[in-house]
Order: C-alpha cells, then sequence, then structure tokens
C-alpha cells in the first residue's frame, strides 16, 4: 500500500509537472489556433539557459533568466516567424513550428552535446520519511510549484485584462480586434507565457531522480503533447487532468514494471501514449475539449 | 488536369523530350557512378517513395502525419522476417525474397488500417499528436521483440533476388563495370519510384485525388457533396502506410541491416520536412523535397573538409548531419514563409502565371 501511495504521489508530482507544459501549449492554440510543435524546444532552451548560468549567479537568479530566456525565446518565434505568415491556413503553421523546432532542438543538443547538466537546485536528493512513505524534495517542490503557479496562471486567465483579451480572442478574434484586443500582443503574450512555462517545467523535468539536462529530455518534453490531446487542445481544465493522468500512468507503469516484464522494458515512456490513444478512440476531442460544430 | 490542354503542344512536346533524356541519364549513372553516389541516389529514391506517400495524406488530404517512421519501420522489419531463413535465431519464415517485399507493404498497409479508428476521425495536428504515439509504441516494440526485430542492436537484411538475380554484393559485370549491389538496386529503386510516382499521381488526378483535396479545402462541404470523408481520410492513411512500408524496404535492402534507432521522431520530422519543402500535394514536390532532405547531409559528409563551418563529427565544429538538420530546418520555415507552394510550386507559378484552382 505503501508503495502505491509513494507511485502514487510521485506520479502526481510529474503529472503537474506535464501539466504546466501542457498549460502552455492550450494557451498557444486558444491564442492563435497554431499547435506549437517547438515546445519541446522551447524547454530546452530554458533548461540550458539556467545550466549555463547558475554556476555563476547562482541556482535563483538563474532560473529566472531561465524562465525569461524561454519566454524572450517563444516571444522571438511569434514575432519573426508566426506573425510572417500571410496565408490562413493554421495546419501550415504547425509545419512550420516543426522546422523551428528542428532548427532550435539541433542548436541546443548541438550546444549540449553528450554532456549531462545539473541545474544546480538546492534540493538535492533529500528525501522526505512520512511514516512508511518516501517522496524526494525536489517532488514536492515540483507538486508545489506547478501548483502555484497553475493557480496564479488560471487567475491571470480569469480576472485580469491580459487573460480576458487572451479569451476574447480565442472567443473570436475579430470581434476581439473588432473591440480593441491588440490580437498581436495577446498572441506574442501568449508565446512568451508558454515558453515561461515550460523553463520552469524544465527545471522539475531535470532534477533528482532524473540525472539532469541531456538530449533526451525533449523526449520527455514531448509528453506533455499526449497529455494536452488527451485533455482536449482548447481546454486548460483539460490541460491539467490530462497532465496529471499521463503522470500518474507512467509513474504507474514505471512503479509496477517488475510485473509487467512481458510487455517489455521502459513501459512507462510508453503510457502516456497508450492512454491518449485509448482515450481519442473513445473521444476523438479529448476529454475537456469543444466537439467540432460547425454551420455550413 | 487542364493546364495541359492549354498548353502549346511544342512546349509539352518539349517537356516529353526533357523526361526522356533524364530518364536516360538515371539508366545510363550506375556505370559512371561511384558507390557513394549510388547509394546517396538510392536514398533518395527510398525517401522520395515514402515522401510520396506521407504527401497523398499531409499534402493532398491535409492530414498531419508523424507516425510515417513507424511505417518504414514496419515495412523494413516485416521485409526481414518474411525473407530471412532464421539462421541468426530470429524469427525468419525463408519466404521467396520478392514475395516477403510484397508481404511487408501489405502489413504496413495493415498496420495503418488498425490506426483507421483514430486517422478517419482526427484531422491536421491533432491527428499529427495522435501518430506521435506510433513512433514510441513503434520504437518500444523494436527494441524489446527480440524474437522478431534483433533488439537493439537490429538485425541483417537478406538480400533482395528477383528472376534467378540476386541484388548482393556478388560482382556481375555488364558492359565492363562491374556490378555490385548498389549499380543492381539503382534499377530496382528507379522501377519502384517511378511505378509508385505513376499510381499516386494517378489517384490524386482520379476521383480520389479531387475528394481528397475536398477534404483538405472544406471537410463539411466535401461531405455536404457526398464524399464519404471518415472513409477517405482512413484510406489515404493505409496508401500511404504502404508506400512508407515500401520506402522501408528498399532503405532496409540499401542499409544491408535494420536498427531502431533510426526509425526514431527525426526520420518522421525529415518526411514532414521534405514535402514542405518540395511541396504540398503533388508527387515531383515530394520527390524534388526527398531528394533536398537526403542528400544534403551526405553531400555534407563528403566535402566536410572543403567547406566552411562545417567539420568532421567529434571535432568540436559543426557535424555535418547537424549543418544539414539547420539547412532543412530553416528551409521548412522559409519556404512555407516566402515560397507557399514549396519548391516545385514556384517553380511551376514562374511557367504558367495564372493557375486554376490554386486559391485556398
Amino acid at each position: 500500500m505503501s508503495t502505491f501511495a509513494e507511485i502514487l504521489l510521485n506520479g502526481l508530482s510529474l503529472g503537474s509537472v506535464y501539466a504546466l507544459i501542457a498549460l502552455g501549449f492550450v494557451v498557444i492554440f486558444r491564442a492563435t489556433e497554431v499547435v506549437n510543435f517547438a515546445h519541446a524546444s522551447l524547454l530546452l532552451a530554458g533548461g540550458y539557459v539556467t545550466a549555463v548560468l547558475h554556476d555563476d549567479i547562482g541556482f535563483w537568479p538563474a532560473l529566472l533568466a531561465g524562465i525569461a530566456g524561454a519566454a524572450l525565446v517563444g516571444a522571438a518565434v511569434e514575432f519573426l516567424v508566426m506573425r510572417r505568415y500571410r496565408g490562413g491556413d493554421h495546419s501550415v503553421l504547425a509545419i512550420v513550428t516543426i522546422g523551428v523546432d528542428i532548427l532550435l532542438t539541433t542548436e541546443l543538443t548541438r550546444r549540449m552535446g553528450t554532456d549531462v547538466l545539473t541545474l544546480g537546485d538546492p534540493w538535492g536528493d533529500a528525501v522526505l520519511r512520512l511514516g512508511p512513505i518516501s517522496l524526494a524534495h525536489t517532488r514536492i517542490a515540483a507538486l508545489v510549484a506547478a501548483a502555484l503557479l497553475i493557480t496564479a496562471f488560471l487567475l491571470a486567465f480569469r480576472y485580469t485584462s491580459w487573460g480576458i483579451a487572451m479569451r476574447a480572442a480565442a472567443e473570436s478574434a475579430e470581434t476581439a480586434a473588432l473591440m480593441g484586443v491588440r490580437l498581436g500582443r495577446v498572441s506574442l503574450g501568449a508565446w512568451a507565457v508558454a515558453g515561461g512555462l515550460a523553463a520552469v517545467a524544465a527545471l522539475f523535468l531535470t532534477v533528482f531522480p532524473t540525472p539532469g539536462l541531456e538530449r533526451a529530455t525533449s523526449l520527455a518534453a514531448l509528453k506533455a503533447f499526449p497529455a494536452a490531446i488527451l485533455g482536449g487542445l482548447d481546454s486548460t481544465t483539460g490541460a491539467l487532468v490530462g497532465g496529471l493522468l499521463v503522470g500518474v500512468t507512467e509513474s504507474l507503469a514505471t512503479g509496477y514494471q517488475s510485473d509487467l516484464t512481458f510487455l517489455g522494458r521502459g513501459l512507462g515512456d510508453l503510457a502516456p501514449y497508450l492512454v491518449m490513444v485509448a482515450t481519442l478512440l473513445v473521444r476523438p476531442a479529448g476529454l475537456f475539449g469543444t466537439k467540432e460544430l460547425a454551420r455550413v | 488536369m487542364s493546364e495541359a490542354l492549354v498548353k502549346p503542344l511544342r512546349a509539352v512536346r518539349s517537356r516529353t523530350y526533357v523526361r526522356a533524356a533524364g530518364g536516360v541519364v538515371l539508366l545510363a549513372l550506375p556505370f559512371y557512378l561511384d558507390r557513394f553516389w549510388l547509394q546517396a541516389g538510392l536514398f533518395a529514391m527510398a525517401a522520395a517513395i515514402g515522401a510520396i506517400g506521407i504527401n497523398l495524406l499531409t499534402g493532398a488530404t491535409g492530414q498531419l502525419s508523424m507516425g510515417h517512421a513507424f511505417f518504414l519501420a514496419v515495412g523494413a522489419y516485416a521485409y526481414c522476417v518474411f525473407a530471412a531463413d532464421g539462421g541468426d535465431g530470429l524469427t525468419g519464415l525463408g519466404l521467396p525474397t520478392w514475395l516477403a517485399a510484397v508481404l511487408a507493404v501489405l502489413v504496413a498497409g495493415v498496420a495503418g488500417g488498425l490506426f483507421s479508428p483514430i486517422s478517419g476521425r482526427l484531422s491536421g495536428a491533432y491527428l499529427g499528436i495522435a501518430t506521435l504515439a506510433l513512433v514510441f509504441i513503434g520504437q518500444h516494440v523494436m527494441f524489446n521483440a527480440h524474437e522478431l526485430t534483433g533488439g537493439a542492436n537490429g538485425r541483417d537484411v537478406p538480400p533482395l533476388s528477383l528472376f534467378g538475380l540476386t541484388f548482393d554484393d556478388r560482382e556481375l559485370l555488364v558492359a565492363a563495370v562491374p556490378f555490385g549491389s548498389a549499380e543492381k538496386l539503382w534499377y530496382a529503386g528507379l522501377v519502384l519510384l517511378t511505378a509508385g510516382a505513376l499510381f499516386a499521381r494517378g489517384v490524386l488526378r482520379g476521383r480520389p485525388g479531387r475528394a481528397m483535396n475536398a477534404i483538405r479545402d472544406h471537410r463539411i462541404a466535401a461531405g455536404v457533396l457526398g464524399v464519404p470523408v471518415a472513409r477517405h481520410r482512413a484510406a489515404v492513411f493505409v496508401l500511404s502506410s504502404m508506400y512508407a512500408g515500401l520506402a522501408g524496404v528498399l532503405l532496409a535492402l540499401v542499409f544491408q541491416r535494420t536498427v531502431p534507432d533510426y526509425f526514431g521522431i527525426t526520420l518522421s520530422l525529415e518526411y514532414l520536412a521534405m514535402i514542405v519543402i518540395g511541396g504540398l500535394g503533388s508527387v515531383s514536390g515530394a520527390v524534388a523535397g526527398a531528394v533536398f532532405v537526403s542528400v544534403l547531409p551526405q553531400l555534407l559528409t563528403r566535402y566536410s573538409d572543403a567547406l566552411p563551418l562545417v567539420s568532421a563529427p567529434g571535432t568540436g565544429g559543426i557535424a555535418p548531419g547537424e549543418a544539414s538538420r539547420y539547412l532543412y530546418g530553416a528551409a521548412v520555415v522559409l519556404v512555407v514563409l516566402f515560397l507557399p507552394g514549396g519548391l516545385v510550386g514556384t517553380a511551376v507559378r514562374r511557367r504558367v502565371t495564372t493557375q486554376p484552382g490554386e486559391e485556398r
């Protein structure tokens, strides 16, 4: 039972990190209707900035720099690439983000080489024991940070004028523009916020028990895609639920790996995708996604 | 299409001459080129077959697929399983190799068909992410189903033999030129690519092609006009995975060994890059893009000493593989922003000033 509780808590913590990434993904989709395949590389960029700077300026400033860096990269992608596209086809823009992803990932992985970079986090490998359950400090920090950030984000989305502008743009871009919402600024903001959230997620994807920031980190970040899709691409609630679901499943599959050896090793990495496919079979629009309705 | 009707006869005739000359050059190349160039050409041919498949799906029907690498893997490994004789301790059925190749393509098609509950219902980027699952499931199976795939080390690919001719490295003198596997496979690749291209062109120009474009341009309108949207989407997905399967078989034959690492997410992205760079929705675009993306890294490797900024792998500079990824990543972005229609589309537009049906 205690192992189950441990696995569940670890899964929730991992899931909250995925939810952070998926949230950024959903924010971009809602604001601009573009599916951002470059999201994993934004995450890598944030993590890389933190990893490079933490020796010189300390962990917290480096983390802030990482968040700012990833937000800047996101904004730059929006400003330099997305905004230049004059056509109306959003699936073509999705392919552009694939091109951007190839560029960014190549550059970052080239800089990293085969190194495993640490981000210099203050938690190390300390473990908290609550009776029979032991939980790494990093996992608790991840859960708390993600919960705080997500709450702050949802409140801002609901009550600030920035959030209202963004929701208006998502509802109907043209009407919002006529009401004085600056669409360019909204989408720039969405990309920057998504980058910042991804940079925080990068920290928690690379701390203990994972070895550090390396090439494979972008593969871990990719798991937020199934999270966003299974929750429903246009739903912030969906991103949260999807993230948690993916995290818990992955954690369970990894935790009970020894009982599942007939399915092969490394099942945990596969679990998010299997959950997504199973969900899509039943609900093609995801759990919380709006069913596509169209008037002809 | 109608453009052929309005074009003056002379233009049509001169184009036929150009094509015939191109065909002769392609047929003669194995007599003159060394193995490196032939292999580069073979990779380009295999990539072109796969790119035609994904262009039918993504370019013509608007269904984004990031799972193309999976179907390439299915083709490559299915061929090995059917054709191998089981001598190396791995499962092998020992079928005639040509039959194995046909069956491998069919198996890839079946794999695509099994995904039809999802490929029929989802569209665009949703499907793109859903198909991402296939790549990871495929890698998991490849690493774990040791009996079938040989695990992380991969397995050897039995050489193709057809009508008593074996496409292996035993040298065969043709007009005083020694023919190894690359020279022989060159012709097999040419035949397969031509057949695949003609078939795809037939599909695109006929009723199914119209239906596919209608689905891409306006799904609901297509449905109202009587196009069974889900069935077409699923069918194109199957067809595209069969093309990928064929490309996988050819790649396996060229490589002579299949390893799971090759069939990762990067490969899927490469195929998407090919069709965007070449031109979405056309056969010639797929071929042009495939040549660009698959020959580029090999060119850069070959001439890395002579090129500025590029250096051999492991020396600290930009390795050729990375340099080519920069180039085609940038090419994807630039082509979409500045050359909508891709390389081929732009070339065509320059020739034909007004093109009907291009507005979307």
